[in-house]
């Protein structure tokens, strides 16, 4: 059993929780993903308790919090807003997104390691926001991250998974290590393609509340997950060149 | 006759009062000032009367209520029926889409159309949506023009305590009135006001961009405002850098020559909603309160207007009343 920071997590799916058109809709999607993790952000809506009622909504959801420092351009920024999000959420459970660039929202791998090294260091529990390069995964394994937050694409941009192979070359360089695959997901064929190559989980956001019915989206997606999961586990056919009948032709009376 | 309080002098309060006015109701209002004025978030707004823009993100209600707005302003106050414009940069094509697919009431116009309609957004947009059956107000002349008239009517504004007798009392408070109604939030909102003669524009522009639509909205006279960001905090006191930078840019990327405008204002206050982001209308220990216009002040006061004299005069339950609530 997967678990990420000691937490077994009964679902799969983690949901983010900006952009819906009300928090009344961002409560009915998050009952119909069924996701058993919400992300928040702190960055804009923090200062000095400020975005309090938002967050009680949150954390009214009754999933575990995850908060994240999106936004975040600069190593220092990062450590601040995981500072406040430990204050404001009572959790050590911190994603960690450092920007490098403001047009694909990629990450700054250099900040994110220095960054995860030092929250590790306080005892946080650091879900780095990372691409599928296995050096930078790596190293941020060494900066002591126990999970991995591999992008399918770059955020809000629901292209599904750009670079499957790299994404498969990373799922086997380290079998054991727990990773979701965060940031890119437009389909519920992208996440259930995501579990399929072993993943252990799906965080998503835009593709559920930016979708005309952001509910039914996330119902389509918890259920994408699961059948996801399920094939991973299923040990799934080989795929061939040549047809494999699943009758026997032989013995019938007219052979085409 | 029945003698009426209403306790706020924003938009919701002036609204009610002036449909109260129309079925011959006497209304008394009260408020911290005499006059809609800063303290007030309804002087911050748009004005714009989009219900079809709206639909996008909006619930069906928005729409459905908010097309009877500019007929009922008409009456009040000026309004300016020349539609609106949706325009997006060609990177963020996909919004663009998604916003034509999740509307109604709008025609795909070629830039050479857009050339027309705005001839100061000529060669910068290859297509838009136009909203024909759109409109805007100036907020703050609509507020000081129901004033006017009810006024005229012989309604006082008075900065003295509602009585506490046995008129009929509504609370149009606003953020204020959470003492009672406790699931009501503040949602941040920023805006600018610039001025320049080299750009003019007929009708409200929105500018599509994945994270914040932004609007701009012409007042005349060169005066532009601005708007809006909506942010789930309730810090109504700091205007942030980087929203200051993404309103500027997005009037920019409109047309540079907004590079040389003045700032005349910067605005922050927070919007009351309550968490379906629609107006509810309650009725508690005999007081009716009428709250939670989110970003849709002006496009649904009139249909909260209308639907809180519906209840009071003839106990008729319109659908922003909530009879559920406990």
């Amino acid at each position: 059993m997967v678990t990420f920071y000691g937490t077994e997590l009964e679902s799969r799916l983690m949901l983010g929780t900006s952009q819906y058109p009300s928090p009344a809709i961002l409560e009915r999607a998050f009952k119909a993903s069924n996701a058993s993790v919400a992300t928040v952000s702190l960055r804009r809506e923090g200062r000095e308790g400020a975005g309090q009622p938002f967050w009680d909504i949150i954390q009214q959801l009754g999933v575990r919090v995850l908060p994240n420092t999106a936004g975040c351009h600069s190593v220092k920024e990062a450590i601040t807003t995981a500072h406040m999000a430990r204050e404001v959420f009572d959790t050590t459970w911190i994603k960690l997104e450092v920007i490098g660039n403001t047009d694909t929202l990629q990450p700054d791998i250099f900040g994110l390691v220095e960054a995860a090294q030092l929250l590790t260091d306080e005892g946080f529990n650091v879900f780095p926001y990372c691409t599928e390069d296995l050096v930078a995964a790596d190293k941020l394994l060494g900066a002591g991250c126990e999970v991995l937050m591999p992008w399918g694409a770059p955020i809000g941009s629901g292209m599904g998974l750009n670079n499957e192979y790299g994404l498969r070359a990373l799922r086997s360089r380290f079998p054991d290590v727990p990773m979701v695959i965060d940031a890119g997901i437009g389909l519920p064929s992208h996440a259930s393609r995501a579990m399929e190559l072993g993943f252990d989980a799906v965080l998503l956001n835009t593709a559920v509340a930016k979708a005309g019915d952001p509910v039914k989206m996330a119902n389509a997606m918890s259920q994408a997950v699961t059948a996801g999961l399920l094939s991973s586990q299923a040990e799934p056919i080989e795929p061939r060149d040549m047809a494999s009948p699943s009758t026997p032709v032989i013995g019938q009376a007219f052979l085409s | 006759m029945v003698n009426v309080s209403i306790v706020g002098a924003g938009v919701v309060g002036l609204c009610v009062a002036s449909e109260l006015l129309t079925r011959n109701v006497k209304v008394n209002i009260y408020d911290k000032k005499t006059k809609a004025g800063p303290h007030a978030c309804s002087w911050w707004a748009g004005g714009m009367l989009a219900p079809f823009c709206e639909s996008e993100s909006a619930e069906e209600e928005v729409c459905r209520f908010g097309q009877e707005a500019a007929a009922w302003w008409a009456k009040r106050t000026n309004v300016i029926n020349k539609g609106s414009l949706v325009v997006a940069s060609s990177r963020d094509g996909a919004d663009f889409n998604r916003f034509k697919r999740l509307t109604s009431n709008h025609e795909l116009v070629s830039g050479k159309a857009v050339a027309s309609l705005e001839p100061d957004l000529s060669d910068r947009f290859a297509r838009a949506l136009f909203f024909e059956n759109e409109a805007h107000i100036d907020p703050r002349i609509a507020l000081r023009d129901l004033t006017n008239r009810l006024n005229q009517a012989g309604v006082k504004i008075s900065t003295a305590e509602p009585p506490k007798d046995s008129t009929k009392h509504i609370d149009c408070r606003g953020l204020a009135a959470r003492d009672i109604l406790h699931d009501l939030r503040g949602v941040k909102g920023e805006m600018l006001v610039i001025r320049t003669n080299d750009v003019s524009f007929q009708r409200p522009i929105r500018l599509l961009h994945p994270r914040l639509p932004l609007y701009i909205v012409p007042r005349g006279n060169g005066v532009f405002m601005l708007g809006a960001t909506t942010i789930e905090s309730e810090d109504s006191e700091n205007v942030s850098v980087r929203s200051m930078l993404e309103l500027l840019s997005a009037a920019y990327a409109l047309n540079p020559s907004f590079g040389e405008a003045e700032i005349l204002e910067i605005g922050v206050d927070l919007r009351p909603a309550f968490k379906d982001n629609l107006p509810k209308i309650r009725r508690i220990d005999d007081v009716i309160y009428a709250n939670g216009l989110y970003r849709h002040g002006y496009l649904l006061a009139p249909a909260v207007a209308k639907q809180v004299a519906d209840l009071l005069l003839d106990d008729t339950a319109g659908d922003f009343v909530d009879e559920n609530y406990h």
